[in-house]
């Protein structure tokens, strides 16, 4: 969508303090991570590692760290595996009841996560589930199954269904149509809507905080119940850590999808 | 197609759906239940429907300031969004592809970032020893802290910073729909960069532009954690309050009941504002 004339300057000035607003807060975290001091300040006078240190002491961060990057791979699998079957469903059939079978999936998008927390609270203490890790993984599951979904109804609507015919015209069975066929066709659809999952269950705070107990805490979680109490530049060291690990998962989404086209949904 | 083919959609989404049915439709149809059940300091929950719950918050002072405030917190965030995230989408569209490759990462990366890590962020920049006080003290423009934190400007700036992605993406997307011709048929005519952008680019765009709004007011208003550390105990939002009811007060019907209308409100404006875009722009999605 290039255009003949050039952009003119108060746009480029605004995209330029846009990129800083974007930034700064990060960058700060960043920056105040390296503090020698024992409270949120500046590296300049005094820099050190020290907050690093801090975190191989902190032992329940780096459980809820492990905890949140299982629950992760686990949720996301789990939703792939329901997401796949009804996203080729919803991509290649039309039946009775199709539209309201693709707003119920994708239904958790459009409920405030706070109030899918304290229905999944209730519900889970009702059934003995509260407190628990799977119904930590089922809660996680639901919600980030939209996000599949999107993306294996975006990669299974772009293909030519005949190559799928012919080989069932040749004899294929269908799981054979599926496994030789269909699912590599989809599977950069697959594999980007398990990575966005993944990332979405990792940092999902608002549900969590109400159905995770004090020995399933995630990440996310733990960090809130740290800053309610305290802001420290162990948080900010930890932060860095989860700025520097996205930073490579986005590299990885954006070489292969495009960080536009994986995020809303149209890969 | 014979019978058994007719029923494979069925079987291929019935997994989803029951979980969906499980998870979320049956533990929000139990919460609508526990609304209309009475707080009993004792218990919990006590005996007996009643519409008690929802009666405190239509007339409690409370919690009608709370509300008026999430609300009205979640209209500026979704104003500021769109004055901010439109002409940003536009610059994307205009860069080449190398810049906007980084400028991509750089405006849509934090959305895979935590919020609480973003929001910590905030609470450091913000603080009343946080990193703009300090500077400007020490650039001696000012003799005692502003106060930023705690307070609703304070929130309603996090909150842009982490919403505003969304907008971007919105009108991105519908951006890329845009036919470069009209621009430069435009141009060609005569008609400067200021024109063309009133009279050809943004009636084109606010299909996206409505959508965007919608995805960040619906976040704005459901938001928990921003509001929470930066906006402190006393800028109380529903999510936050629903949280107290809950974890703090134990009162949880009437948890319930506020989480109830927070869905109520979001869904009518989310339900709403659909149809009239999908009504008013017909053409634009076919």
């Amino acid at each position: 969508m290039s255009s003949t004339t050039r952009t003119p300057l108060p746009l480029v000035v605004f995209h330029w303090a846009f990129g800083i607003f974007m930034l700064a807060p990060l960058a700060m975290v960043v920056l105040v991570s390296f503090t020698d001091k024992g409270y949120i300040s500046m590296p300049f006078d005094g820099a050190s590692w020290r907050w690093y240190q801090a975190i191989l002491d902190a032992p329940d961060f780096i459980d809820a760290f492990w905890r949140s990057l299982g629950l992760g791979a686990v949720a996301a699998t789990l939703a792939t595996a329901l997401a796949v079957p009804a996203g080729m469903a919803i991509a290649w059939h039309r039946f009775a009841g199709r539209d309201a079978i693709l707003g119920l999936l994708l239904s958790p998008l459009m409920v405030p996560h706070v109030v899918l927390g304290i229905a999944l609270l209730r519900f889970l203490t009702q059934i003995g589930g509260s407190s628990t890790l799977w119904g930590l993984t089922a809660a996680h599951t639901v919600i980030v199954l939209p996000y599949v979904l999107r993306l294996v109804v975006a990669a299974a609507t772009g293909f030519d269904r005949s190559v799928a015919q012919a080989a069932q015209s040749l004899g294929a069975s269908a799981w054979t149509v599926f496994r030789r066929i269909e699912l590599p066709l989809i599977l950069p659809g697959v594999a980007g809507g398990w990575l966005i999952a993944f990332i979405n269950s990792f940092d999902e705070l608002t549900m969590s905080i109400f159905v995770a107990s004090a020995s399933t805490q995630t990440l996310p979680v733990k960090m809130y119940n740290h800053i309610a109490n305290t802001i420290d530049p162990l948080l900010a060291s930890i932060s860095t850590v989860l700025i520097l690990l996205t930073l490579v998962l986005m590299m990885v989404l954006d070489r292969f999808y495009g960080l536009d086209r994986v995020l809303s949904g149209k890969a | 197609m014979d019978e058994r083919r007719n029923l494979l959609p069925y079987w291929l989404s019935a997994p989803g759906v029951i979980a969906m049915l499980a998870l979320v439709a049956l533990p929000l149809v139990l919460t609508l239940s526990l609304s209309l059940y009475p707080f009993d300091p004792a218990v919990g929950v006590g005996e007996g429907l009643t519409g008690a719950n929802y009666a405190d918050i239509a007339t409690d002072e409370y919690f009608r300031t709370i509300f008026a405030r999430t609300f009205g917190m979640a209209l500026m965030v979704t104003a500021l969004c769109i004055a901010v995230g439109v002409p940003e989408a536009y610059v994307l569209s205009r860069l080449s592809s190398r810049w906007r490759a980084v400028s991509m990462v750089i405006v849509l990366g934090p959305l895979l970032i935590s919020v609480v890590v973003r929001t910590l962020g905030w609470a450091v920049l913000l603080g009343n020893e946080g990193v703009i006080n300090k500077s400007l003290m020490a650039l001696g423009m000012i003799d005692s802290p502003i106060r930023m934190i705690f307070t609703f400007t304070g929130v309603v700036v996090a909150l842009v910073h982490v919403l505003v992605p969304f907008m971007v993406l919105a009108v991105w997307a519908s951006l890329q729909k845009l036919d470069p011709a009209t621009e430069q048929a435009a141009e060609s005519l005569g008609a400067g960069l200021p024109t063309v952008l009133a009279r050809i680019v943004f009636p084109q765009v606010i299909p996206g532009v409505l959508s965007g709004g919608l995805i960040v007011f619906a976040l704005a208003a459901s938001a928990f954690a921003t509001p929470a550390i930066i906006g402190g105990r006393r800028l109380k939002v529903v999510p936050t309050t629903v949280y107290d009811e809950f974890l703090g007060n134990l009162n949880w019907p009437l948890g319930a009941a506020l989480a109830v209308v927070l869905l109520v409100i979001v869904l009518a404006v989310s339900l709403g504002m659909n149809r009239f875009v999908e009504r008013r722009w017909k053409q634009v999605f076919q």
